[in-house]
């Protein structure tokens, strides 16, 4: 057995569910909650809230800034024509490239953070179901101990309207 | 499956499986509009630069005109959908993707203009920044260059800022679609699931995006206005150019949007998502940029005139009464003056209302652009050296085949992604409490509806 999910129609009902789970032992970290759009107002939907985001974006936004600093400097001192009376490391246009490439990185490094940390791009997991964009919410424990199944068939079905899968 | 789940899903993702003869019909001649234009542009590779109407001392016409009209006309989306959802605003959500797409097509439509004033497209590889055999460097003291790192970093954002929150959707389409269909959403899906954690990711992303895109934004177009501003040219030597041009692009930006979407409202069925409040809404944020714009006209206006700078005096007279006074009228007729009057009359700002607005301001803003480029180059500081500019059918074929190429291209995506968020529709059904109760005394609580 890869998982144990079962379906319901509402967030109520969910919310349960994953209560359920807890009293039944399981740590966030083991439950799936997966939905067709976000449901913030359910605690459920906090699940894997935690990330560093904010601070690797920052970062690549640094690594932008950075570089370009580097790029225009060399680029200017390396074929180094006065042009407009203009000294040859010119900070004023030098901070609009610096400024534009800061924000790329930022974004690109957001980007990435995120296809890396969602695990968008792998192999899709076997815990899923497509009822989910119909608006079900799936509520489920991935690859759990075979003697553990029948604890958490009984937790999913403890909340009301819950159909119950396994794959 | 709750109802209205299942309506929203069926109604957003009817215009993906439709697919009449009079829609091949029409993508058709698009195509044809394109394909004309193509070949003007080949023609003119071929032939140089005198079949245009390019002759010294005007050598920006219609081509940069169209460059810097539709970098304007990207401002409607990204900008507009960053600042939307920051706010958290509850009526963006059928707004945002109609908004964001502009803005990509938009950018990718405005920036081969440079392309295609260079005449020699393939030595544009000559901006990129690399250290080539002679090891010469792209001066990066040259606004030209700004341009090119302005415009891509807005571009990549802009792409990636409309991807990202289609991700959830292509999972929705991957997931009711079969045979081809399944392999190809569900390669765009990125193997997207919906678990808490995925949310909590692409929702921080799209944060920071917002964040970040804003400034990109702004700057995309103050970069523009220094092609002009850096230059000592009558009129274009000012310190005003970086708002008034960014004002400008927002301006034109949203009455590309409301155009747009009024014409998806009527074409695709959409009047249970694209409502009255939301054209409202736009209708309200458009008058104050009319107004803005006026006010910002007048500025640039009143300080050439009264500076009485011979040369500035001259170009500003050849705008008001010269050659060019029949264009800035018309300009300021329909770019001021008809949008102020329609919208600031409540019972005026329907839809067919704002859509006449923004049809005036499109227009008004082409002018504007023209009014821009072509003036000041006539009219330099030497009487010697006045010339004149006149379209030759070439650019006149291009300018027109960007509008049929925009157009294409949208009515193109509209067929292949849900033109409107569907995760977020449903979203904002599941809003949280807060976000969902209205002001009832107040008429600002109409934006959370």
């Amino acid at each position: 057995m890869k998982a144990v999910y079962a379906l319901y129609s509402n967030g109520d009902a969910a919310q349960r569910a994953v209560n359920s789970l807890r009293s039944a032992g399981y740590d966030d970290h083991d439950i799936t909650v997966i939905s067709g759009a976000p449901m913030e107002e359910y605690e459920f939907s906090h699940i894997g809230r935690h990330s560093y985001q904010w601070y690797i974006a920052c970062a690549g936004g640094l690594a932008g800034l950075l570089f370009s600093t580097w790029l225009t400097t060399f680029a200017e001192k390396d074929w180094p024509i006065v042009v407009g009376n203009m000294p040859i490391v010119a900070w004023w246009p030098n901070l609009i490239v610096i400024f534009e490439m800061t924000m790329l990185g930022a974004i690109v490094t957001s980007v990435a953070t995120l296809i890396i940390t969602a695990g968008l791009g792998r192999k899709m997991p076997k815990l899923y179901d497509p009822e989910v964009t119909n608006g079900k919410i799936l509520v489920g424990i991935a690859q759990p101990k075979d003697a553990a199944g029948a604890d958490v068939e009984r937790a999913l079905l403890s909340a009301p309207g819950a159909q119950v899968k396994s794959v | 499956m709750s109802a209205s789940d299942d309506r929203l899903a069926t109604t957003l993702l009817r215009p993906l499986e439709r697919g009449g003869l009079k829609w091949f019909l029409f993508v058709g001649f698009l195509a044809a509009v394109v394909g004309c234009g193509l070949f003007a542009w080949a023609f003119q590779m071929w032939q140089g630069f005198g079949l245009t109407g390019k002759r010294w001392p005007v050598f920006w016409g219609f081509l940069i005109t169209n460059f810097v009209f539709w970098i304007g006309i990207s401002h409607a989306g990204t900008l507009i959908s960053a600042i939307l959802r920051l706010v958290n605003a509850g009526w963006r959500r059928p707004v945002t993707r109609c908004a964001e797409v502009i803005t990509a097509f938009a950018l990718m439509i405005g920036g081969l203009f440079p392309i295609i004033h260079l005449g020699k497209p393939w030595l544009f590889f000559w901006l990129v920044p690399y250290p080539s055999s002679r090891l010469i460097w792209p001066n990066f003291r040259s606004p030209l260059v700004w341009d090119f790192f302005a415009i891509s970093t807005y571009l990549t954002g802009s792409l990636l800022f409309l991807f990202l929150p289609m991700i959830p959707d292509f999972a929705l389409v991957r997931d009711r679609a079969t045979g081809v269909r399944k392999t190809i959403y569900g390669a765009l899906a990125l193997g997207w699931r919906g678990t808490t954690h995925q949310w909590h990711r692409l929702e921080t992303a799209m944060s920071i995006m917002a964040i970040a895109i804003i400034p990109v934004a702004v700057s995309v177009h103050t970069i523009v206005s220094f092609d002009f501003s850096m230059a000592p040219v009558p009129m274009w030597h000012s310190s005003i150019f970086g708002p008034y041009f960014v004002a400008g692009a927002i301006f034109s930006g949203i009455a590309g949007l409301i155009i747009a979407m009024a014409t998806l409202r009527r074409v695709l069925k959409l009047h249970d998502y694209l409502e009255d409040i939301h054209f409202e809404n736009l209708g309200k944020l458009l008058l104050t940029m009319a107004l803005l714009w006026g006010y910002f006209t007048f500025n640039e206006r009143l300080t050439a005139w009264y500076g009485n700078h011979t040369a500035e005096y001259n170009t500003f007279q050849a705008t008001q009464n010269g050659v060019y006074s029949p264009l800035f009228w018309t300009m300021v007729l329909v770019n001021f003056v008809i949008p102020v009057v329609i919208l600031s009359i409540r019972r005026f700002r329907t839809i067919t209302g704002c859509v006449i607005a923004s049809i005036g301001v499109v227009i008004g803003m082409w002018l504007e652009r023209f009014l821009i480029v072509v003036p000041s180059l006539a009219y330099k500081f030497m009487p010697y050296s006045w010339g004149t500019y006149a379209p030759r059918p070439t650019e006149i074929v291009i300018t027109v085949a960007t509008f049929a190429a925009m157009t294409l291209l949208y009515t193109l995506f509209a067929k292949f992604v849900p033109i409107i968020s569907i995760w977020e529709m449903r979203a904002g059904e599941h809003a949280p409490i807060e976000e969902m109760a209205p002001a009832p005394e107040h008429r600002l609580g109409e934006t959370h509806a």
